[in-house]
C-alpha cells in the first residue's frame, strides 16, 4: 500500500473517482430510459410498446448504476451519506417512489389484464417524471450547499425542469438510434424539442456554481486556470451546435449518423459532469466536508478496492455483450 | 410517535415488502433453470411450458425485489445514518460485495434470460438463467453475512466509537451466519414450492389437466415435502445457536421470564411485561428444556437476567418476538401435514394428481402464501429479538436514527405503505391473471429457442 504514497490520500480519490464515473453511467444509462418515459404521454399506444421495447433488456441494469454510486457513497464516505440524504429526505422519498412505480410498471404493462395498461402506462410516465424531477431537485439543492431557503429551492425548482427535459433529449437520442420510421422521425422533433433543456440546464448550473461559492469562482476564473479549462465550455457550446445541425439533417435515408445525437449527448453530459467535478472537488458535501475527511478507515477501502478492481472489468465486459445481444433496431419484446 | 418509532416501522415495512420478493426469485430462479434443463435433457415440451409460465412470475417478482431495494439502499442513509457512521467499516464493504458480485450480474444476464432467447444460441440462454440464478443466491449470501454480523459480531475492534475491521473471515462466517444462510435458503426454497404447488393447484381447479400443470404441481409438492424437514431441523439447529450467542431473544421466544430447569413449552400464552408474567398459559411441561437443553431439567435463562442495574430493559419486546415465533412454527407445521399429506396421496397406487381430492387442493391454494407468512414471521422474530440492539453489543437502534422531524417520516411512511399496499394488489392480481389465461388454454402459437414450431395446447382429457 505505501507504494503509491499515503493510502488516506489516494484511496479517498480514487472511490470519489469511481462514485463519479457511477454517478456519470448512470445519468445516461438511466437517463435514456428515464426520458424515453417522460417522452411517454407524445407517443401512440404502438409506439409505446416499441419505446418500452427499446429500454426493455436494460433498464434493471441502469439503475444498478444508481445502486453502486450510492454504495460508494454509503460505504467509501459513510458520514458524508448520512448528510446528503437526510437533508434531500423528501426528495429522495419521491424519487424511490417514482423509481418504484416505473419499474413495476414494466412487468405490469405487459402482464396485467389488458384493461390495465393505460394505468400502467400512466404509472410509467408519472414513475418516471417523479425520477427525473426530483433527480434534478437534488442536483440543484447540492449545488446551491444544501441549503434550505426559498432562494435555493426555486433555483433546485429550476434544475428539476432542466434535467427532466434534458433527460427526454437523451430519451430521444436514444429512440433516434433505437428505432425508425415515423417514432424515428417523431424522436428526431422530441429530441429538438429537449436540446433547450439541455442548453438551459448547463448554462443554469455552470452561472450558478461559482456565484453561489466564491471558492468555485476563484477556481474557475483565476489564471492560468482559466485558460486550460476554457476548452471545456468552447467543447460543449461547439458540440451543442453540432447536434443542431445534425438533427435538422436527421433521419438520413440509409439510417447513416442515427447514433450522432446519442453519442453527442454521452459526450456533453460526460463534459458537464466534468466540470461540476473540478468545482466540488475536494468535498463531497459542499463547502462542509471533504473526500478526506468523510472516507472510511483505509483497511476497509482497501478491501473494496480489490474486490472493485476485479469485478468492474467483468460488469463493463458483460454489460457490453448485453448491449451488443440487443443491438440494432428495437424489436418487439418477447419471452420466446 | 417519535422519530425513531416512526423511522422503525418505515424500514420494517420497506424490508418487509422487499423480503417477499427475493424469497421467490432465489429459489424460483434455480427451479427455472431445472425446468430449462429438464426441457433440453429429455424434449419434453412440458417442462418449457412450466418454464414460460414460470419466467413471467420470476420476472414480475424480480422487478418488483429491485424497486424495493434500491429504496432500501436509500433508507439507510435517510432513516439510519448512525448505523453507517459506527460500523460502517464493516456494512460498507460487505454491500459493496452485494452489489458488485451479484446485482450487476443479475440484472444485466436477467435481460438475456428474459428477451434474449432468440437473439443468442441455447447454451447461453441457459448460461444467462444460471447467472441470475447464482446471482440472486450472492446477493443473499452477502447481505445474510451482514445481517448476521448485526446479530453476532465478530472479527473486529472499536475504536473511537467507530469498528474496524480485523479479521475479514472471522466478519464472514460470524457464528450465527451458516445457521442463518440456511435457513434463508431453505425459506426460499419452501416459499416458492409451495407457491407453485398452490399456483399449478388452482390451475387444475380452473380445469386446466396439461401435462405442465401436473408436472408443477408435482414438482411444488414434492420439493416442499423434501424441504421441510431440512428447515425444522435447521431451524432447530438456529435457535440453538441464538440460545448461545443472543438469550435474551430466546428468552422472548419460549416467554420465560425467570432463568430455571423444567421450563414448559409454551403453545399459547398472553405475556404481560408490565406485570413481568404470562397470562392463560398452555404448555407441555419440560418441552422448552428438553428442545434447548436436551434434558428436562435443562436450565433455561430468562427474561430478568436482561434488566440493567439501573432498571433499563435490555431484552426485546416479548409479545411481538412470542408470537411471531409462534406464526412461523405453526405455519411451518401446516407445511409439512399438507406437503407430506399430498405426497402420501400421489404416490398411492401411483395416483398421480388425480390422486388428490379436492379440499386437499383447495388448502394448497391459499398455502400457496405460507411461505411468505413463515418468512416475514421468522424475520420479525429473529429482528426484534434483536433490539434494543441494532449490532447486539456494540450500537442501539435509537443512537442510530435520522434526525429527521417525525411528521416527515410519517407523511412518507403513509406514501410507501399506500404504493405497497396497491402493488401486492397488483402482483397477486397478475399471478391470478396469468394462472387464469394459463388455465384457460390461452397459450398462443410460439416457437421454441431451438427453432421448432411449437403446437398451442389444448388443456382437457
Amino acid at each position: 500500500m505505501t507504494y503509491f504514497g499515503d493510502p488516506a490520500i489516494w484511496l479517498p480519490l480514487t472511490f470519489a473517482a469511481l462514485m463519479g464515473l457511477s454517478i456519470l453511467i448512470y445519468v445516461v444509462l438511466d437517463g435514456f430510459d428515464l426520458g424515453v418515459g417522460v417522452l411517454f404521454p407524445f407517443a401512440e399506444p404502438a409506439e409505446k410498446d416499441r419505446m418500452v421495447a427499446s429500454i426493455g433488456p436494460f433498464w434493471d441494469a441502469n439503475e444498478t448504476w444508481l445502486v453502486l454510486a450510492i454504495g460508494i457513497l454509503l460505504v467509501a464516505f459513510p458520514a458524508a451519506h448520512g448528510q446528503i440524504l437526510t437533508a434531500l429526505y423528501l426528495p429522495v422519498a419521491i424519487m424511490l417512489i417514482g423509481l418504484i412505480l416505473r419499474g413495476v410498471a414494466f412487468e405490469f404493462r405487459a402482464k396485467a389484464p389488458p384493461a390495465r395498461k393505460g394505468l400502467w402506462n400512466l404509472s410509467f410516465y408519472a414513475g418516471s417524471m417523479m425520477t427525473a424531477l426530483s433527480q434534478g431537485y437534488m442536483l440543484g439543492m447540492y449545488i446551491m450547499g444544501l441549503e434550505q431557503r426559498p432562494a435555493t429551492w426555486a433555483f433546485a425548482a429550476l434544475t428539476a425542469l432542466f434535467l427532466t427535459v434534458g433527460y427526454s433529449f437523451i430519451g430521444a437520442a436514444w429512440l433516434i438510434l433505437k428505432t425508425e420510421g415515423a417514432l424515428q422521425r417523431k424522436a428526431v422533433g422530441w429530441a429538438k424539442g429537449g436540446i433547450w433543456g439541455l442548453i438551459l440546464g448547463l448554462g443554469a448550473v455552470s452561472l450558478a456554481s461559482p456565484l453561489v461559492s466564491p471558492r468555485i469562482f476563484d477556481k474557475w476564473f483565476a489564471m492560468p486556470e482559466a485558460l486550460f479549462l476554457a476548452p471545456l465550455p468552447i467543447i460543449s457550446a461547439a458540440l451543442v451546435a453540432l447536434l443542431w445541425i445534425a438533427l435538422r439533417r436527421l433521419p438520413t435515408s440509409d439510417d447513416s449518423f442515427a447514433w450522432f445525437p446519442f453519442a453527442i449527448s454521452i459526450a456533453l453530459f460526460a463534459l458537464a459532469f466534468c466540470g461540476m467535478a473540478y468545482s466540488f472537488y475536494p468535498y463531497v458535501v459542499p463547502e462542509k466536508l471533504t473526500i478526506y475527511e468523510a472516507a472510511s478507515a483505509p483497511e476497509s477501502l482497501f478491501i473494496i478496492l480489490i474486490g472493485t478492481l476485479f469485478v468492474l472489468p467483468m460488469i463493463l465486459g458483460y454489460t457490453a455483450l448485453s448491449y451488443r445481444v440487443f443491438r440494432g433496431k428495437a424489436t418487439a419484446l418477447s419471452y420466446e | 410517535m417519535d422519530t425513531l418509532l416512526l423511522s422503525r416501522i418505515q424500514f420494517g415495512a420497506n424490508i418487509s415488502f422487499h423480503i417477499l420478493f427475493p424469497t421467490i426469485t432465489i429459489a424460483l430462479g434455480w427451479m427455472l433453470l431445472a425446468f430449462k434443463l429438464a426441457w433440453q435433457r429429455t424434449g419434453n415440451e412440458k417442462w418449457m411450458e412450466a418454464y414460460r409460465f414460470w419466467v413471467k412470475i420470476f420476472a414480475l417478482s424480480f422487478g418488483m425485489g429491485v424497486v424495493s431495494g434500491i429504496t432500501m439502499s436509500f433508507q439507510f442513509g435517510t432513516n439510519w445514518p448512525g448505523f453507517m457512521e459506527a460500523v460502517g467499516n464493516i456494512a460498507g464493504p460487505l454491500l459493496a460485495y452485494e452489489v458488485l458480485t451479484a446485482f450487476f450480474l443479475e440484472a444485466v444476464f436477467l435481460g438475456i434470460m428474459l428477451f434474449g432467447a432468440s437473439r443468442v444460441p441455447v447454451w447461453m440462454h441457459t448460461l444467462a438463467t444460471f447467472l441470475v440464478a447464482f446471482g440472486t443466491t450472492m446477493s443473499a449470501f452477502w447481505i445474510l453475512v451482514l445481517n448476521s454480523w448485526m446479530h453476532t459480531p465478530a472479527g473486529f475492534e472499536m475504536r473511537d466509537g467507530v469498528a474496524h475491521a480485523t479479521d475479514w473471515i472471522a466478519i464472514i462466517f460470524n457464528p450465527s451466519m451458516p445457521y442463518r444462510l440456511t435457513h434463508m435458503l431453505l425459506a426460499s426454497g419452501l416459499t416458492v414450492a409451495f407457491l407453485i404447488a398452490g399456483v399449478s393447484a388452482l390451475r387444475w381447479l380452473w380445469g386446466d389437466r396439461s401435462e405442465a400443470v401436473r408436472a408443477t404441481l408435482r414438482t411444488g409438492v414434492f420439493v416442499g415435502a423434501a424441504l421441510i424437514p431440512l428447515q425444522i431441523l435447521a431451524g432447530d439447529f438456529h435457535g440453538l445457536n441464538t440460545l448461545e450467542h443472543q438469550p435474551a431473544k430466546v428468552a422472548a421466544m419460549e416467554g420465560n421470564w425467570d432463568t430455571r430447569g423444567n421450563v414448559p413449552l409454551l403453545l399459547f400464552a398472553v405475556p404481560d411485561e408490565a406485570a413481568r408474567e404470562n397470562r392463560f398459559e398452555v404448555g407441555i411441561p419440560n418441552g422448552a428444556s428438553l428442545i434447548l437443553k436436551h434434558h428436562a431439567a435443562g436450565v433455561v435463562p430468562g427474561l430478568n437476567e436482561f434488566i440493567g442495574e439501573d432498571g433499563s430493559v435490555m431484552h426485546p419486546p416479548v409479545a411481538p418476538v412470542f408470537y411471531s415465533f409462534r406464526v412461523m412454527v405453526g405455519t411451518g407445521f401446516a407445511m409439512l401435514f399438507l406437503s407430506w399429506g399430498a405426497a402420501i396421496l400421489m404416490t398411492r397406487r401411483r395416483s398421480g394428481v388425480e390422486g388428490l381430492p379436492r379440499p386437499v387442493l383447495w388448502a394448497m391454494v391459499p398455502m400457496a402464501l405460507s411461505g411468505w407468512v413463515a418468512t416475514l414471521a421468522g424475520w420479525y422474530t429473529t429482528e426484534i429479538g434483536r433490539q434494543p440492539w441494532l449490532v447486539t453489543g456494540v450500537l442501539n437502534t435509537e443512537q442510530a436514527v435520522a434526525a429527521v422531524p417525525a411528521p416527515m417520516v410519517a407523511t412518507t411512511l403513509i406514501a410507501y405503505l399506500a404504493v405497497y399496499a396497491a402493488l401486492l394488489i397488483a402482483y397477486i392480481g397478475a399471478i391470478l391473471y396469468l394462472a387464469r389465461k394459463a388455465a384457460h388454454g390461452d397459450r398462443p402459437e410460439t416457437t421454441t429457442p431451438r427453432g421448432q414450431p411449437m403446437a398451442a395446447h389444448v388443456p382437457g382429457e
